[in-house]
Order: C-alpha cells, then structure tokens, then sequence
C-alpha cells in the first residue's frame, strides 16, 4: 500500500470504520453477511460427513429463482414468504439431489460433479431470466418479488433485513440437526471414520443423501433471501451480479469458521465487513469483493497446513491463560 | 452438411482439446505419484492472465507461454510442498489456490483498467498453421506429442515406475530406496507446468484475450478427463477430444442461425458440462485409482 501511495493506518482505520464503525456500517456488514452464511453452512455440513460438497453456487441460483417463481402467485403476507422460502428450499434439495445419486450409485467424485451442475444451474438461470421469469417491461431482469413475499428491512435506508434473521435460524437449526439428534451424529461419526461407523450399522449412502439434500436446502435459503430480503432490486438481474460468487465465498467462510455453525456466524460477519469496507476505501468500483476473495485464498493455503493450524490453536490457548 | 462445416467442426474439436487434454496429462502424472489436485482451474486462470502480460510485454507468444508455464509451475511447487511435507490437505489447498485465482486475476483485470477483459495484441499470439481446409494451431501438434511422451515416460520408464509405486504403496517405495516426498512434489510441478501451458494457450493462442471467466470449468472438466481415462495420457488424448468437441460444438452452433431458434443458446452451453457428468458416470467402475492417492505419506 505504501507502494502505492497511501497511508496504510489511514487506510485500515478508513478500513475499520467503514465496516464496523457506525450502526449504518454495521447494518450494511450484516447483510453482506448473511448469504454467506448460508452457503457456508451448505459446505461446512458436507464437510462434517467427510463430503466436499461446492455446490453451493449452483444451488442457490436456483433457489433465488424458485423463489421468483412464487411471486407468479398471490397469498397473504405470511404465508406467502413461507411458500417462497420453503419454494427455494425444496428446489435447492432437488438440484443437489443427482450430485448425492451420481456418488452413491455411481462413485462420482461430488467435487467433479458439483461444478458439472453449478454450470449448468449458470446456463439454466440464463435462460430462465431471459425466457421464462423475465420482467414484461425490463427485459434486463426477472419479475420482481411481490410485496407479500418481501423479507423487511430491519432497519431504514440499510441493506439489512431479516434475511439475517432466517440465516441465525438455519444456524441454530443445524447446530441442533448435527450435534442434538441422531441423524447428525451419523453424519458426524461417517465423516470422522467412515470404515467404524460403517462397522456400527450406519448407512454410508444415507449420509451422503442426508448432507447433500440439507445443504442444498441452506443454499437454496441463500440465493432466497439475497432476492426477497436485499433491496433495491427484490429480482434477480441478467447476469446475476447480485448471486455470482456467493456460494464459493461460503467455502471461504466454512473453512475459516472451521466448520463450525457459530465460528461460521463470525468468519461471515468478517469477511461482510471486508467487502463493506473496502468499498469504502475508493480504490475503484469493484475491486474491494475481489481483493477479499485473494484474501480468503491466502487464508485457506494457510489452514490447509496442519502445522500452521497447530501454531493458531497454540497462540489461543496461550491468550487465553493470560486472560 | 458440407464438407466445409466438417472441418470446420473438426479444427474447433482439436482446438478445445488442447487445454483439456493439457491439463489432463499433468494431473495424470501427479495423480499417478498420489496428489489431488482439484487447483487445476485456478491454475488455467491464473497462467492465462501470467501468459497473457508475458506475450504483450515481451512481444512473444512464445514468452507468453513460458510466463504460463512457469506461473504453473511455482503454484505446483506451492501445492507439491504443502501436501508432502507439510501434510497439508489437498482438496483444501485445491480450493484455496481457486478462490485465490478468481480473486487475483479479476482484480488485475480491473486494476489493468479492464474489467474483465484483456485483449492479447495480434502480433504477440500465436502464429496458426494454414492446412489449406484450415488454419490449426501448432499447440494441437505439441498436445498430441506431449500426450505420447506422458505415456512413454509412466509406462516405459525407470521413473515412471517410481512415480507409480510411490502412488500406490510410498511406504514400499520408501524403504526401496525412493526419495517419496521429493518426487510427490516433482511430479506437482510437472503437472503445474502442463496445466500452465495450457492455462497461457487459452489467452495467447485460443482466445486471444484473457477474461476473468475464462477457463469456464475446464480445470473441472480435465479432473473429469483424468477419471476417464483411468490415468492413461493417450485417452486423456480422446477424452480431450470428447469433451472439446462439444465445447467446441456450442461454439459453432451459437454462431448458426438456423439452429438459434430450435434449441436456446443457453442449453446448448450446458452441453459439455452434461457430457462430462454422463461420460464420468458410465467410465467408473471400470477405473481404479493408485492406493495412496490424497494421502499425505507419513514416515512411521
């Protein structure tokens, strides 16, 4: 930065206060935050079954589209944002559906195809925003989300909305879904020795079902409520900006919050500051959300190493005795 | 069809296979010493845009082909050390090295004042072979070859033996005397280099300009080629040639008229990605993979 030109503490303070520094700021870090941690609850479930699960991209797309789709219907408020999101849910299930067929039936390694479907849930969206949900005066867009099925804004005039709220569900949801109930000690117990819980009479080939078939109904909850929550648009626009990337950042995301539902809450809230912040530090439209995927690339070649994280763990223990 | 429409189809085919098959042989010979590299598309991506810089600055495809491969080359050294002897996890480490690419290449691009888009000058891409039919691109010649000398070296060769007995039982390679480690990451930079190459043709050759979506999955569609070809280079030659095809296909058609109006662009775009789950689908079962691979060799 120094190379550049700029002050750097300037540049971090600026940094900081852009995206934790006021309420406004706040806001706006949250709900940058919480489609992310939706798709990096889909990774961070597959990956406790043993699964590599990074379909996540694909599925939400198709999940924000399903959710488009029931605005074609009219219900009453309530109802109507429960159909919508129940909608995305269920078409988020279905797309990741093949992917966890493919691997118990024919040993299709999930991350081959789970790329193979994120293109194709790319082209298919393409073509459903161009030819079937297209918005009959703005062809550039979908038709919007009916007022009834609109998640509000928590707060006026920020970006916030109660998107967040769905996301801290789906968080407690699956805290309780994996480390509460059977099922998820299953999943648990295949990820972590799959040959002894295999041993112990639990159904590989469930497992796969069961962490491919939740995590595509989180994804499709995120591609949700991006388009029913975020204003301004409330309609998927052609090209997808406002979708792009949001299920690969979740990988980020997991990862950093080690795959953990509340350490995925923070990793979320983190990078969300980042892509705030940097907006904030101008150094051209655009840049910010990419310079925090290097970022996260960085961070994760550093957690791939077992030494590396072994020296984090140590220097927290350490932090934590002083204190 | 004419006969014209045919070569035309055909010269498109090898073309597109170029990257695929490229990428394939590298992460055959690594896959083959042990190492999962599912980085592959990262880095296409990143070698594309090295690749790319390289030819503008100096003026030379040629050097803008070597800038790819040594981008490939030093991210395969990056992988090799991590999962060898720091005991990384590879499919972690492949990801990383993705998110890092898509972020670095499209904020380059932008910083580069081109969002998105990169042109290559004219005189700095690659010069095509006039066949009469057609004009083909040396590098389909250098694929074919390449592919040949993969196969050569793993299957005809002293190290290509060492490269696979350290991929199916290191242990046993380690006590016959083999250097396991040192040759894991030997084998990364290999494949790192190849897929460089291959990264650096898409912009200075193919395409003649690097976008930030660039590679289009076709790192994806090379491990995809790899299954395939149940780690033999000369089949990754047709799985190449298989899967550019319909690349290749979707290419040609959207530029047809005719056919625009019967079958949406857009799901003759998804063709190549079916494909290759439909091809992945119906070549396992039939394949099978060295003993050690994705394992970090830990000396007891």
């Amino acid at each position: 930065m120094l190379g550049f030109g700029y002050n750097p503490a300037v540049a971090y303070a600026s940094l900081f206060s852009g995206s934790f520094g006021s309420v406004y700021s706040w806001a706006e870090s949250l709900a940058n935050a919480t489609p992310l941690i939706l798709t990096a609850l889909t990774f961070a479930i597959a990956m406790r079954g043993g699964l590599f699960n990074i379909g996540a991209e694909g599925q939400l797309y198709i999940g924000a589209l399903a959710a488009v789709t029931v605005s074609l219907i009219h219900l009453p408020p309530p109802l109507h944002i429960i159909v919508a999101l129940a909608a995305a849910m269920i078409a988020g299930m279905l797309w990741s559906l093949p992917v966890a067929l493919l691997k118990t039936t024919r040993g299709v390694h999930e991350v081959i195809s789970t790329i193979m479907f994120n293109w194709i849930a790319h082209f298919f969206a393409f073509y459903l925003i161009a030819n079937v949900l297209t918005d009959p005066k703005r062809g550039e867009k979908t038709i919007s989300i009916a007022e009834t099925s609109r998640l509000g804004r928590i707060l006026p005039d920020a970006s916030l909305n109660y998107g967040l709220v769905v996301a801290l569900v789906a968080v407690v949801v699956v805290l309780f879904l994996l480390w509460r109930t059977t099922a998820g000690f299953e999943l648990r117990a295949t990820g972590y020795n799959p040959e002894s819980a295999n041993y112990a009479g639990i159904s590989w080939r469930k497992q796969v079902l069961r962490a491919f078939l939740i995590g595509g109904a989180v994804a499709g909850l995120a591609g949700a409520v991006q388009v029913m929550g975020r204003p301004p648009t409330y309609a998927v626009l052609s090209g997808m900006p406002q979708l792009l990337n949001l299920g690969f950042d979740g990988i980020g995301v997991a990862m950093i919050g080690r795959n953990h539902p509340v350490g995925i809450v923070f990793a979320a809230i983190f990078f969300g500051g980042l892509m705030v912040g940097g907006r904030i530090m101008q150094f051209s439209p655009g840049v910010p959300l990419e310079l925090v995927r290097v970022v996260e690339g960085v961070i994760i070649l550093a957690l791939a190493v077992p030494e590396l994280k072994r020296m984090f763990s140590f220097l927290r223990t350490k932090i934590k005795g002083r204190g | 069809m004419e006969l014209a429409h045919v070569w035309g189809i055909l010269f498109i085919s090898l073309h597109a296979m170029v990257p695929i098959t490229l990428a394939a042989i590298g992460e055959t010979i690594e896959e083959s010493a042990g190492l999962f590299n599912i980085g592959l598309e990262g880095i296409l991506l990143l070698s594309a845009l090295t690749g790319a810089l390289g030819a503008e600055a100096s003026g030379s495809a040629t050097i803008g082909l070597l800038a790819g491969m040594g981008t490939g080359a030093l991210i395969g050294l990056l992988f090799g050390v991590i999962n060898t002897y720091l005991k990384g996890s590879q499919l972690i480490t492949g990801v990383g090295i993705n998110l890092f690419a898509f972020g670095f290449v499209a904020l380059l691009l932008i910083l580069l004042g081109a969002p998105g888009f990169h042109s290559v000058p004219r005189d700095a891409q690659i010069q095509l072979i006039p066949l009469g039919v057609g004009s083909l691109s040396p590098l389909v010649f250098v694929t074919v070859i390449l592919a040949i000398a993969v196969w050569w070296l793993l299957n005809r060769t002293q190290l290509g033996l060492k490269i696979k007995a350290v991929g199916e039982n290191p242990a046993a390679a380690d006590v016959a005397g083999i250097r396991v480690n040192a040759l894991r990451v030997g084998t990364a930079i290999a494949a790192g280099m190849l897929a460089g190459l291959a990264g650096a043709y898409l912009s200075v050759d193919w395409f003649g300009a690097v976008t930030k979506e660039i590679t289009a999955g076709r790192g994806f569609i090379a491990l995809a080629t790899v299954v395939f070809s149940g780690l033999n280079p000369l089949l990754a030659l047709l799985g190449g040639f298989i899967f550019g095809f319909f690349d290749g296909f979707a290419t040609w058609i959207s530029t047809y008229p005719g056919i625009k109006k019967i079958i949406p662009w857009q799901f003759v775009a998804m063709a190549p990605y079916v494909v290759t789950l439909l091809v992945v689908a119906g070549a396992i079962g039939r394949v099978r993979f060295p003993k050690g691979l994705g394992v970090p060799y830990l000396r007891e």
